[in-house]
């Protein structure tokens, strides 16, 4: 009792100093007005005439909408949500019975998740175009979308994770995606304890997961096993530093409760630098241990247009406890958020939210720390590398609430500040602020293009901003988030372009249009179709009862289906209705519904096969019909399906344009 | 005959090989939707391009169905042209001023006879439509274009000959020129 009225009184303390300082550097500063903002050309600069293409995509996370949306730059014109974490009645993707799979965890069907972000593959640190990966923060999952299709082809979870936050950042080569627990949890032995056993009980893991080369497939490769503290977030080494990999980790107080005051206690939190090459050698010599786990691995392939789940049975576990050299501990003042690696490699930028300056470590004097054993202690037996020996320098006075640092092409890093609500630029070599610039409102995450590359595009700095206010036409309680566009060719940043985004933008990345375009695909191929229910033209498709279950395989082009007259179902069968698009050409996809169904429609690709599970529960005529507009006699482009009493007679029928003919 | 013209001949011969190996003809259809264009190419043997999607297309106003089935020309059209070939080539080793004129006449009727074949085969794939079709423009036809553009509905469609149909097309010429050049302008030995 005692002890939480100590915790109000601190936090009140807290607010009240967040308020005043809050306060403090707004009046300094001045209110800056957004029309003020904006420059004479910016218009011009974001506009992309009719037809003509954008200059680059923005993959942008849904947040907790659990998708991931593209949007051109610089014009912010949406272009496609793909669905990743999330059930989509827009295109079926969830509710199909070849894409319900792909939802599939240890804890069954999971129909939505918080997606925060994409990280593009790589190829010698730098963006090649094949593959977005994006983590589920809630249910640990790291999904891997191809960007020829841009469809999600295969989801991982992982176990042993209370949250899967500092996720899915990918090493030099693509050669692994990492996935850090936000929340620690009891892993081993006993799982029914205290809460307030954390500090004896609560462990974290940092998943290795591989991704093959060529196809991209993924597989968890081995899990170290870390203090109990909160992993936020990470980002791989590349250059100098390529075999590393830097978690940001808060609540080194061990709190379980109250986290927004007892997690914010120490001075210092820390930067957890791993040695993925190390573990890979001890993993060589035999020392990782298999342990049980239970997860779901999904995978979609576009030859059968399927999914299929599998429930994987362990996981290589590292103890760094053990295996000393795997990890090491650099302090890092007030819970860090941020920890960006220099396109060199050679510098790590962490940003503590809570803290008055943003250190620069230096990857030399890391290495140089840990060669001298330039150690203060150990945390839960990992060595912790003393501050000073670490540091390169710090920026000094950067404004309030450091979150996240990108890079662009010319040596400046720009550094979002979540509380001041701005961008600030400065000069990595020097760590001098060079300028800041406001956003609207309350920036997480920012993004220069390349920014996490070794060579970045740069060009802008993207905001992603969790609270517009008044800033578009308002729509009730409910508010959309938002991005802001910004020029930093020029010394000064320029704000061009702001613009509402789907879900959350939690993170984003962008990567010039052409490494995307290039890949493409226009539609499948139906000689290469391997759908187990294809019906490969009109004069294949046919009714199949096999008990209660009715397997209707159909047929949709321009502009009806085969057959559309069904007869003989009944009350109690279990339709499937297993539709394959016949159509070769570009841009025509068709849709099925049908009356009573109790799942979203299905959209159809050319070239593409998908069902739909559908139980009629009363007699009558149901139609069906295509709802993509298809045609000119889209309209036309329907049929109905006979549902029978249980007890009829009636026998299977189907046909298109005769009467329905009896099946044999 | 003088050597050069004998060579021409030969040449054109060789170049008529072409013929095989390329489309002889190319139809193209524009549409505001289509900004990637459609076309369809004549081979020798074969139809070829976006058939399926032209079909498609097509069946709104009861056009036919598009195929290689439907043309017997292209069964017998290559023997046609190794024919004209072996009648160029012949030519060139007569040495024979009158064969010559023989071989002008035998491309000529070839190239009006094939040209109005195709009218032809145009006309009907244009008139003679399924009268169930769900598209009827009163008074509207669709036969494509012998040889320029047309519009027909929401389509620009352009017929002319591609690289295998140049490579009888101009060898052909090149002959005529011959002929008119040694019928007309040497002397009589």
């Amino acid at each position: 009792m005692k002890h939480s009225i100590i915790n109000k009184l601190n936090m009140n303390k807290w607010l009240t100093f967040f308020v005043l300082f809050s306060a403090l550097f707004v009046s300094c500063t001045g209110k800056k007005k957004a029309g003020s903002a904006v420059s004479g050309d910016a218009a011009q600069k974001v506009y992309v005439a009719p037809g003509k293409y954008d200059e680059l995509y923005l993959f942008n996370s849904g947040g907790f909408s659990g998708q991931v949306s593209a949007y051109g730059l610089p014009s912010g014109r949406l272009l496609k949500v793909i669905p990743v974490f999330s059930q989509n009645p827009e295109n079926g993707y969830g509710y199909t019975e070849e894409t319900k799979p792909m939802l599939m965890t240890s804890h069954g069907f999971i129909p939505w998740d918080d997606s925060h972000h994409p990280q593009l593959s790589r190829v010698d640190g730098n963006n090649d175009g094949r593959w977005l990966f994006i983590n589920a923060n809630n249910t640990p999952r790291i999904a891997r979308l191809n960007l020829s299709t841009f469809t999600t082809e295969e989801i991982i979870e992982l176990p042993n994770s209370g949250g899967n936050h500092s996720s899915p950042f990918c090493t030099e080569n693509t050669e692994y995606v990492v996935g850090g627990t936000r929340f620690s949890v009891p892993i081993e032995g006993d799982l029914d304890v205290p809460i307030n056993s954390y500090k004896q009980t609560f462990k974290g893991t940092l998943s290795f997961v591989k991704v093959e080369k060529e196809k991209g497939t993924m597989n968890l490769a081995f899990q170290l096993l870390v203090p109990g503290v909160n992993y936020d977030l990470a980002r791989a080494g590349k250059g100098v530093s390529h075999g590393w990999v830097f978690f940001s980790c808060y609540n080194s107080e061990k709190a379980n409760t109250l986290l927004e005051v007892n997690a914010s206690q120490h001075d210092k939190d820390f930067v957890m630098a791993v040695n993925w090459k190390k573990a890979e050698e001890y993993i060589a010599q035999g020392k990782g241990k298999k342990t049980k786990a239970k997860y779901a691995h999904n995978v979609y392939s576009h030859s059968t247009h399927s999914a299929t789940s599998t429930m994987l049975e362990d996981v290589l576990m590292l103890d760094v406890k053990e295996l000393k050299d795997i990890c090491y501990f650099i302090p890092c003042p007030k819970s860090p958020h941020g920890c960006d690696v220099n396109p060199s490699g050679e510098f790590i930028v962490a940003s503590g939210k809570l803290a008055a300056v943003i250190p620069v470590f230096s990857f030399k004097k890391i290495q140089d720390a840990i060669a001298a054993k330039a150690f203060e202690g150990e945390f839960d037996g990992v060595p912790v590398i003393k501050y000073e020996a670490a540091l390169a320098g710090e920026v000094e006075k950067p404004g309030l609430g450091p979150l996240h640092t990108e890079f662009d092409d010319k040596g400046f890093a720009y550094t979002s500040m979540f509380v001041s609500s701005e961008i600030v630029k400065w000069e990595v070599a020097t760590r001098k602020i060079i300028d800041r610039v406001p956003t609207y409102y309350s920036i997480g995450h920012l993004c220069v293009p390349g920014g996490d590359n070794k060579n970045p595009y740069g060009k802008y700095v993207i905001a992603l901003d969790k609270i517009t206010k008044d800033r578009y036409l308002p729509t009730g309680p409910e508010l959309t988030q938002s991005a802001q566009l910004y020029d930093i060719t020029g010394e000064k940043m320029k704000m061009l372009l702001d613009f509402p985004t789907i879900g959350e933008p939690h993170y984003a990345q962008a990567i010039p249009a052409e490494l995307v375009t290039k890949n493409q695909v226009k539609a499948y191929k139906l000689e290469e179709n391997k759908h187990p229910y294809l019906t490969k033209m009109e004069s294949e498709a046919k009714v199949v009862r096999n008990g209660k279950d009715i397997h209707i395989y159909m047929t949709m082009i321009r502009s009806h289906f085969t057959p559309d007259n069904i007869e003989g179902v009944k009350v109690g069968d279990v339709v499937y209705f297993h539709i394959t698009n016949l159509e070769q050409d570009w841009d025509v996809p068709h849709g099925f519904a049908v009356k009573g169904a109790n799942v979203s429609e299905l959209l159809i690709m050319p070239g593409e096969t998908q069902t739909i599970k559908w139980e009629p529960k009363e007699v009558g005529i149901f139609p069906f019909y295509c709802t993509d507009f298809c045609s000119a006699l889209h309209q036309e482009m329907q049929g109905y399906l006979r549902i029978s009493p249980a007890s009829s007679k009636t026998p299977l029928m189907f046909g298109t344009n005769v009467a329905a003919v009896e099946k044999k | 005959m003088k050597p050069i013209s004998r060579i021409i001949i030969a040449i054109s011969a060789l170049l008529m090989i072409g013929a095989y190996f390329f489309p002889l003809w190319l139809i193209t259809l524009d549409a505001p939707q289509y900004p990637e264009g459609l076309s369809m190419s004549l081979w020798i043997d074969k139809l070829a391009g976006d058939i399926n999607t032209i079909n498609g297309l097509n069946h709104y106003i009861g056009m036919k169905h598009l195929s290689t089935e439907m043309f017997s020309e292209f069964l017998y059209l290559k023997y046609i042209v190794a024919g004209i070939i072996c009648c160029v080539l012949l030519t060139a080793l007569s040495n024979n001023k009158k064969v010559l004129l023989g071989l002008v006449i035998i491309l000529f009727v070839s190239g009006v006879v094939g040209m109005y074949d195709f009218w032809q085969w145009e006309y009907d794939y244009g008139h003679n439509l399924i009268n169930t079709a769900a598209i009827k423009v009163p008074g509207m036809s669709y036969q494509p274009p012998l040889f320029g553009y047309k519009d027909l509905l929401n389509f620009t469609a352009g017929s002319f000959p591609d690289v295998g149909g140049y490579a009888v097309i101009i060898p052909a010429f090149l002959i005529v020129f011959v002929f008119i050049y040694e019928w007309f302008f040497t002397k009589k030995k």
